[in-house]
């Protein structure tokens, strides 16, 4: 297909898209005036029902906990799959790596960026895991600390630090840590059906204040678990994504 | 009725799906599936906002206070989380289609494997 039939096509659709979405309108309640009974219900029960004040990680990691399971396990899944698919060549230069990465890591870093990004490290870290062990009460919750404490180890590669990331975040390690933060969600879920309660089933003491950090039962420590399994997929991806970069460079 | 959020979301999903349409390099043709992404989180934040409601968070209001759907608040998270993935996995495909046929051109990659 030419690249003109290929936009004559995209316009038309885009056509045909822009009639239906127009006639969608049409029959929407306008914005800001949505009527959908759920949120509201949650909105006032949530509170009541589990101590938790940020309702949204409420629903996440009680109400549609299930769900989040999926969610965290396509996270998984994917930090897996960027591993195979990335797999095979990185086995024919296995032994070479180490060495082509020092070779790779080329023009080390200016002194004003290795010290500002070694400075962000412990600042980061400390607000990846303030994130995650809030989700009951702000708005926070594992995904977002993950990603953030991810990113302190993607900080150390910044200044200049490849092998230092690499040493700091095994592969079978990350592995290891994402597999019990993925499990760890399932198991609390079991835990749950031990006792003869459905999964999932918020079973921990509630805490006798709305919002505290000790409130809220399995919602933060479920949250705690995906923020475990984020940061550690995340470390995983990056560091996969980063070794055939390298790799490719010393080629060159 | 206000409809200026849901043409800002059509708006950024069309563009985000001409940039993948006419893309030339596979980095590109990702970014631009991030922005047609993109346009759910905004459809979706949208259709929750109710007019003069605060954020779905207690700790320093009354309970009573009115909060936006915090419902589709916890979808366009599971949202952002796909996307990543999605991402992650997309990436990894380009570099391995650039090793392997050294280029990131999708109409070059097209008539290598056709």
């Amino acid at each position: 297909m030419t690249a003109r039939t290929r936009t004559r096509v995209f316009l038309a659709a885009m056509a045909g898209l822009a009639a239906f979405y127009v006639w969608g309108l049409t029959g929407l309640p306008g914005f800001g005036s949505y009527p959908g009974p759920y949120g509201y219900i949650l909105d006032h029960v949530a509170v009541l029902q589990t101590n938790a004040t940020g309702v949204v990680s409420a629903i996440n990691f009680s109400y549609r906990g299930i769900d989040t399971l999926g969610e965290e396990f396509i996270l998984f899944i994917a930090a897996t799959g960027v591993s195979t698919v990335l797999r095979h060549l990185r086995g024919e230069r296995e032994e070479s790596a180490g060495a082509a990465a020092l070779r790779a890591e080329g023009p080390a870093p200016s002194d004003a960026t290795r010290q500002a990004t070694v400075l962000f490290v412990g600042p980061v870290m400390v607000m990846g895991w303030f994130l995650g062990s809030h989700a009951q009460t702000s708005p926070s919750g594992g995904f977002q600390g993950g990603v953030i404490l991810a990113t302190a180890f993607i900080l150390i590669y910044l200044a200049g630090q490849f092998l230092a990331f690499r040493r700091l975040s095994p592969v079978p390690l990350t592995d290891a840590v994402g597999a019990v933060g993925a499990g760890g969600f399932a198991v609390i879920g079991l835990a749950a059906v031990a006792q003869g309660l459905p999964y999932l089933y918020n079973f921990l003491p509630l805490g006798s204040v709305p919002g505290a950090v000790s409130s809220s039962g399995t919602i933060a420590l479920i949250s705690f678990f995906v923020g475990v399994e984020v940061a550690a997929a995340f470390v995983l991806i990056v560091s996969e994504l980063l070794e055939q970069t390298l790799l490719v460079e010393a080629e060159r | 009725m206000q409809i200026l959020p849901f043409v800002v979301v059509v708006w950024i999903f069309a563009v985000g799906l001409y940039g993948v349409v006419t893309s030339r390099h596979l980095m590109h043709l990702i970014m631009c599936l991030i922005v047609v992404q993109s346009s759910t989180y905004v459809l979706l934040l949208g259709v929750g906002y109710r007019r003069g409601a605060v954020a779905p968070y207690f700790s320093d209001i009354p309970a009573r206070t009115p909060a936006v759907d915090p419902v589709v608040q916890a979808l366009a998270l599971t949202d952002v989380v796909v996307e990543a993935a999605v991402t992650a996995l997309l990436l990894a495909l380009a570099i391995q289609a650039h090793k392997r046929f050294g280029t990131l051109d999708p109409h070059e990659l097209v008539e290598l494997s056709g």
